[in-house]
Order: structure tokens, then C-alpha cells, then sequence
């Protein structure tokens, strides 16, 4: 009871774009009866739900599993990535993140590698290409192997689990003023290089998904590292490092690489 | 980028250094110095090849790099805001561009008014080891006694400062040189060196005109 008491009003600023062609604009949108336990996409489904009843069209945004673990949705709210909270997706962004009568403004994630298919619904279709160019292992299926066959170090694992953690959710590039996809790229050439299982494709890999992640028109990276701080896993910025020592390695031995590149052609 | 960046601050540092012979009075040492590197011949004029070559090459990817990344976010968003916590978003890492056009811009005045301003035909001789040759230091000293000059130069030493705080972490990050170990301290080095090529430079006009005997203009 006393919760609903509590209930607040938000003046949404929401970016409404009917599709990859329009040019977009920001339309005012009142959220009614908001509670501080609710959801930032819970929020959202409510406001839906009164403008559908109202004839008007909802506004479209992306979500899966609402528990932070799928990298499906992403609002830039208030300038920054799943808004203010750190290591945190817009899904399990609370409304107790804000106050009564705010202005809260709704932008979809912004990037030429990104295209807006409708209001804050972007297709990030871009990043699994870079996945399918090399972000993979092509280890024999079959019956389990032992256990024990193949010995990794805990801190190896640990550090391969840490750059795995991504979600793929598309903040890093967002948040990014070059709108650089490097935090994401460095993650999976992280996660994967890691561990015994990664050492086979290792350097076709990174030259691959690097010049891909190029060819999509995403930015370059300065360092800015803004990345790291919208990244809701935290993934961390020696994984950036790593991508480039990776590349430059690979790039030494690129007689290796057009060799094996020729075999698969 | 960085390579290149790191051989410029390589520059940078032999320039100071050189330089530092301006806080001996008289500019006996500085003129010696001088001479001693127009001596070099043909060496001076590899390394002042090499050195125009680095400083354009620097310059040309880093305009490519910013038009691309320009390009790169497509649309505008109203106002993006750092979340700050890991971010290295600051006034000099956002600002690499402008800082390094203030400088670009800066170097080509400074090269012009200093390399190519006056020399002996302009009665700027003096004595260095017995033999007659360019009084350099003079043409410092009548610079820095110049206050609108000496507030240019400690301005664009601003901005060298500032461009080195975030270049010189930003260089190793990018060659992937850092090893999570060292990044603290690389990072530490690099406003240890921002601070320190700053204060050397913009110390110079500084001291030329409100310290040494003589000059008090203002």
C-alpha cells in the first residue's frame, strides 16, 4: 500500500523513429503511476500500456530475460548506456534510480554499425558477423574427453570466464564517443585465446574479426575507455590491449595466415 | 599512432633538454649548442627529415582516424555523459584532436618565427669559440620579452600537457604493451611526463620573462 502511495510521475523525452529510413525525433511522453520497485522496462511496459489504450502506438523497445544475462535490451538513458547505474542493463535498472517529476530522456544505442529499425530497437546484427568471422573454435564434437585430459590453470580459466562474461549487449559502442566496437571484439579474442581450446584458428581469428569489425564501420578506438565503464559485466580494458598484441602477432606471422586461408578457398 | 606518438615524445624530451641551457644567463652554452647541432650537416638535415616525416605521418592518420570515428556514431545523441567509476573520459583523452591542431598549428609558427627568423644577415652574430655565428639566444630573449609571445607559448604547453596525459598511456594501450600490472603505473608515468614537458617548456618563457635581470616589461 504504502509503496503505491509513493507512486511518480516521469516526463519521458522518447526517441520515436518509424524506421531505418526516417530521420527520427524526440516526442514528450508522461509515465503515470511509476513505483520505485519497478524495472526501468517495467516502467516502459506500463507507459505502453496506456498509450495502446489510448490508440497511440507504443513505444518499441528490445528485451528478453529481464535479469541482466542476455544482452538483448539497451536504452541510452540520460546520455548514458542502461543509464546511471554501473555494471547494470537497462532491465535491471530501477526506478528508484529516480525522482518525482523527472525528465528522463530515451535514446536508442547511436552508431553507423548499429541501424535503428524502430524508436530504440537497433539491429546489432553487425556483431555476429564479427562473431561469425572467427569468434568461434572449430573443436571435434563427439563423446565427452576426460576431464582431465586437458589441464587449465584456475587463474587462466578465471581470466578467460572474465572476458566470456560479455553479453554482447552493444554499450561499449554506445557509450563509446568513436562509437568503437574494440571492447567487444577484445572480449571474445580474449575469452578465446585464453584456453587450450582457442590456440588452433588464434591468429586467423583476430585478423579476421578485427578487419570485420572495421568493414561494419564502427569506429576506432582512443582509449577513452568510457566502454568499460558502461559495460554492465564489466569487462575490462586489457582485453583491448590484448586484441592488439593478439592482431600484431598474428600480422608477424601472416605468411602462416595466407596459407591457411588459401586451403579454405 | 602510438608508435609514432612515442617517437615525437622521444623529440620532445631531446628539445627540453636542450633547451634547459636557456636557464644559464648570458647564453653562452645555449649558442654552443646551437652551433654544435648546425655543425651536424647532413646528419641534421636526416634527422630533421625523419623528424617532419614522423610529425606529418602522426598528424594525417590522426585526421583519417577522427573523420572516420566522426562517421562511425551516425546519428547525434542529445548529449552523451560519462558514467565515470573506470572512465578515462576526460578533457584531454576527448580533446586529442583539438590539442594536437593547437599544436600542429603552433609548430609551423614556431619553426617559421625561431628556425627560420632572424639571423646573421639581420645582425644577430655573436662569438661562439672564437668564430662568428647566429645569436639564437637573443632572438629567444627578444621573443620572451614579447608578453603577448610568452602567454602563446605557455598556452599551447597546455595543451602539449594535456595531449601527452592521455597520449602516453593511450600509445601503450594501443600497441599492447600494457600487461594489467603495469597499467596504473604506466598510466602514472604518462602524467608524470605531461606534467614535467609541460612545466619545462612553458618554465622557459616564464622564467626569461619575469625572472632574469633585465627584462621586467610588465
Amino acid at each position: 500500500m504504502s509503496t503505491h502511495e509513493q507512486s511518480m510521475t516521469l516526463n519521458l523525452k522518447v526517441w520515436k523513429q518509424k524506421g531505418p529510413k526516417d530521420s527520427g525525433h524526440f516526442e514528450m511522453v508522461t509515465a503515470k503511476n511509476i513505483i520505485k520497485e519497478m524495472s526501468f522496462l517495467e516502467m516502459l511496459d506500463v507507459v505502453n500500456e496506456d498509450l495502446i489504450k489510448l490508440g497511440k502506438e507504443p513505444i518499441e523497445f528490445d528485451s528478453d530475460c529481464r535479469e541482466g544475462i542476455c544482452g538483448t535490451c539497451g536504452i541510452v538513458i540520460n546520455g548514458q548506456a542502461h543509464g546511471p547505474w554501473k555494471a547494470t542493463t537497462t532491465c535491471q535498472l530501477h526506478m528508484r534510480a529516480f525522482n518525482d517529476g523527472d525528465t528522463v530522456i530515451l535514446e536508442p544505442w547511436r552508431a553507423k554499425a548499429f541501424p535503428v529499425l524502430k524508436d530504440l530497437v537497433v539491429d546489432r546484427s553487425s556483431f555476429d558477423r564479427i562473431i561469425a568471422s572467427g569468434g568461434y573454435t572449430s573443436a571435434k564434437t563427439g563423446p565427452h574427453p576426460d576431464g582431465n585430459a586437458m589441464l587449465i590453470p584456475k587463474p587462466i580459466a578465471d581470466r578467460a570466464f572474465d572476458a566470456a562474461a560479455c553479453i554482447g549487449c552493444g554499450a561499449c559502442v554506445a557509450a563509446c564517443p568513436n562509437a568503437s566496437a574494440s571492447l567487444f571484439t577484445g572480449a571474445k579474442i580474449t575469452h578465446l585465446m585464453m584456453t587450450p581450446q582457442g590456440q588452433a584458428e588464434r591468429e586467423r581469428r583476430v585478423v579476421s574479426m578485427v578487419d570485420r569489425m572495421d568493414q561494419e564501420g564502427f569506429g576506432s578506438c582512443t582509449n577513452i575507455g568510457e566502454c568499460r565503464a558502461a559495460c554492465p559485466k564489466d569487462i575490462s580494458l586489457d582485453s583491448i590491449a590484448i586484441m592488439k598484441r593478439e592482431y600484431m602477432n598474428a600480422f608477424l606471422k601472416s605468411d602462416i595466415e595466407q596459407r591457411e586461408v588459401r586451403e579454405d578457398a | 599512432m602510438g608508435a609514432s606518438g612515442l617517437a615525437l615524445l622521444g623529440f620532445l624530451i631531446t628539445h627540453l633538454a636542450g633547451n634547459l641551457l636557456l636557464f644559464i644567463p648570458g647564453g653562452a652554452l645555449f649558442n654552443e649548442y646551437a652551433q654544435k647541432l648546425e655543425s651536424l650537416g647532413m646528419l641534421l638535415y636526416v634527422a630533421e627529415f625523419g623528424l617532419a616525416f614522423l610529425f606529418v605521418f602522426h598528424s594525417v592518420i590522426a585526421i583519417r582516424l577522427k573523420l572516420d570515428n566522426l562517421s562511425a556514431r551516425g546519428s547525434k545523441y542529445a548529449g552523451l555523459k560519462s558514467k565515470g567509476g573506470p572512465s578515462r573520459w576526460n578533457i584531454a583523452s576527448v580533446n586529442m584532436a583539438i590539442s594536437g591542431l593547437v599544436m600542429g598549428a603552433f609548430l609551423i609558427w614556431h619553426i617559421k618565427s625561431m628556425k627560420f627568423g632572424p639571423s646573421i644577415a639581420q645582425g644577430y652574430v655573436t662569438e661562439v669559440k672564437g668564430t662568428l655565428d647566429r645569436d639564437l639566444y637573443r632572438l629567444v630573449f627578444e621573443t620572451f620579452k614579447d608578453p603577448i609571445q610568452v602567454w602563446l607559448y605557455v598556452g599551447v604547453m597546455i595543451f602539449l600537457g594535456l595531449h601527452l596525459r592521455h597520449g602516453f598511456w593511450s600509445a601503450f594501450q594501443s600497441l599492447g604493451l600494457i600487461r594489467p600490472r603495469f597499467s596504473k603505473l604506466i598510466s602514472a608515468v604518462g602524467v608524470f611526463i605531461a606534467v614535467l614537458m609541460a612545466a619545462g617548456f612553458l618554465g622557459i618563457p616564464l622564467y626569461i620573462h619575469f625572472i632574469l635581470p633585465g627584462v621586467k616589461t610588465l
